[in-house]
């Protein structure tokens, strides 16, 4: 057995698995599966000031080797959180990702201010949500170092910003949220796409757009995650894809200090256990005692 | 809720109707907390969703149960593609199934196209008390008159061609029976949007309680991922509420046409 903690800015995680925002809602439902005491983390749905109804019309449709989808961020608000869920979820022994999600900076304040009330002990600063209207702050440097330096003033707390893929250099954005004061930066969010019904010539989504998950960009998740990992200083979280614990590990590899998973779980809820132990298999396989050793050990061409 | 998630023998698969099967599944515990109108959530092989697919009947002392479904796309071409004796991996039983009357009340229930196998669940239960009413575009896709025959439910069909049963839609024999044949308690209905928006109307016109079981595209099936959305006004108020989780099954009269 390998030692698989992991340290992000003081929180330890017992394993470097975090269940991704947005598929896990606030962890009830996955708890008739998963014990969420044996995650590293969960990153909750993202949550904005008040009660979102999300997108009309259909959310979801399955494409070749993954999913397309367009929730528009359905949440109950902040204040439904830290009353009804957040208690529960930091009584279950695991490491809580408070994601926040706003449609202007004001909105973030406002989060941010009632979280500073709690002991939510991370926040999640999702940046970058693909489905809702507006280019989100999270496309230019000058926007994200413009929030996180705004929340970094008012808190304390672990702040891990959370990256769009669709900017032209990531990493460019991780290092202004980095010098703007980010503890970590969690990368890849969802990556535009679209479906077309053919008979209709209407975009399957109605927002026109949707956003592209699961395995297909798992590639594109990891070349983001080494190009971030190897320019920034602050631990960086991989996001995108990661369906077994060689992938995982390969995210761990590229310079990933904990794995995000989303999308694996809609076809197996026991998804994220199996990973954990595929990545102890691995280690134990190949004589890694501690999980450390293998966070940024590629080895470029 | 409660669901088991694991690997369930195909027992047996046939092909019933133009694209449309039948299969019996080996799954005991979920046979044991199912009831009719809840759904079960199966894997496929290269599919990164799982397909939800109505229960249509629940032989809890054999511990089987049977699903029917029509060929709609990839995914259930390769279901119906799964060899018998192999197994399935099922998640289930998901989302609330209808609400039940005491037995010998009378109801109607009414099935369009696919819609029709969860009402067999029913008529099992209600049996000589149920009218069932089915409709189909023509007579090649017609499923399962039997199954409400053996039950002693009345079965009424109907063809939108008129090449079997009644030339017209359900909904014409549902205003004859509320209009003339006396009392129903309650009106079950599972099939296309636009069918379920006019019996609602119907039932609604004659005050007679109306459940109607949705349809929506899904992902996780257990109410995390907040996809499945139908837009349902509940104490005065109206939200995006998920099939999943929430339903299939509605009250009628808080479904958002």
């Amino acid at each position: 057995m390998a030692e698989l903690k992991v340290n992000i800015n003081g929180n330890e995680f017992k394993n470097p698995v975090i269940v991704s925002s947005g598929v896990f809602g606030y962890g009830r439902e996955y708890e008739e599966f998963v014990d969420l005491s044996k995650l590293g983390g969960v990153a909750t749905k993202g949550t904005t000031l008040y009660r979102r109804d999300g997108n009309p019309g259909k959310r979801i449709v399955e494409v070749p080797s993954g999913l397309l989808f367009s929730v528009g961020l359905q949440n109950p608000g902040i204040d439904y959180y830290i009353e009804n869920e957040l208690p529960n979820l930091l009584s279950k022994g695991t490491n809580v990702l408070s994601n926040i999600a706003g449609s202007d900076i004001d909105e973030y304040v406002a989060i941010v201010e009632k979280l500073e009330e709690t002991d939510a002990p991370i926040i999640e600063l999702n940046i970058s949500c693909p489905n809702t209207s507006g280019a989100p702050l999270g496309t230019s440097c000058a926007g994200t170092e413009k929030i996180t330096s705004i929340i970094r003033k008012m808190t304390k707390k672990t702040l891990i910003v959370k990256l769009s893929p669709n900017v032209g250099d990531i990493a460019e954005i991780a290092l202004a949220a980095e010098a703007a004061g980010a503890d970590a930066v969690s990368l890849i969010n969802s990556i535009h796409a679209m479906k077309i019904e053919l008979g209709s010539r209407r975009p399957f989504f109605h927002n026109n757009v949707g956003a592209y998950s699961g395995e297909a960009i798992f590639p594109i998740a990891l070349r983001m995650v080494w190009e971030t990992a190897s320019k920034v200083k602050i631990p960086v979280l991989g996001i995108g894809g990661v369906t077994n614990g060689e992938e995982a590990l390969q995210m761990m590899v590229a310079g990933a200090t904990c794995v995000e998973m989303g999308c694996a779980i809609f076809r197996d809820p026991y998804a994220p256990l199996k990973i954990i132990e595929q990545m102890n298999e691995w280690l134990d396989n190949n004589g890694v005692k501690d999980i450390n050793e293998i966070i940024g050990s590629v080895k470029p061409w | 809720m409660r669901y088991v998630q694991g690997k369930y023998p195909l027992l047996a698969k046939n092909n019933i109707a133009r694209g449309i099967y039948e299969m019996n599944i080996l799954a005991p515990d979920l046979a044991a907390l199912a009831v009719p109108g809840q759904f079960v959530h199966i894997a496929l092989a290269g599919h990164s969703l799982r397909r939800p697919i109505s229960i249509c009947r629940i032989d809890e002392a054999h511990g089987v149960i049977k699903i029917v479904f029509a060929l709609k796309g990839q995914g259930t071409r390769d279901l119906a593609d799964v060899p018998v004796n192999s197994t399935l991996d099922i998640m289930g039983p998901m989302g609330n199934g209808f609400t039940l009357l005491e037995p010998g009340r009378k109801v109607i229930l009414i099935g369009g196209g696919i819609g029709v196998p969860p009402m067999v669940g029913l008529s099992d239960y209600y049996r000589e008390y149920a009218t069932a009413i089915s409709g189909f575009r023509d007579a090649s896709i017609k499923i399962l008159q039997d199954e409400f025959e053996k039950n002693g439910s009345r079965t009424i069909l109907c063809t939108d061609d008129g090449s079997a049963g009644i030339h017209g839609f359900v909904t014409q024999p549902l205003e004859e029976l509320l209009s003339s044949d006396g009392h129903y308690d309650c009106v079950y209905a599972c099939g296309p949007m636009p069918m379920l928006k006019v019996i609602s109307g119907i039932c609604g016109k004659y005050d007679t309680l109306c459940q109607v079981s949705l349809e929506q595209h899904m992902g996780c099936g257990i109410g995390a991922c907040l996809v499945c959305a139908v837009n349902i006004r509940r104490d005065g108020e109206e939200h995006f509420l998920h099939v999943c989780k929430d339903g299939p099954v509605f009250d009628s009269r808080e479904v958002v046409w």
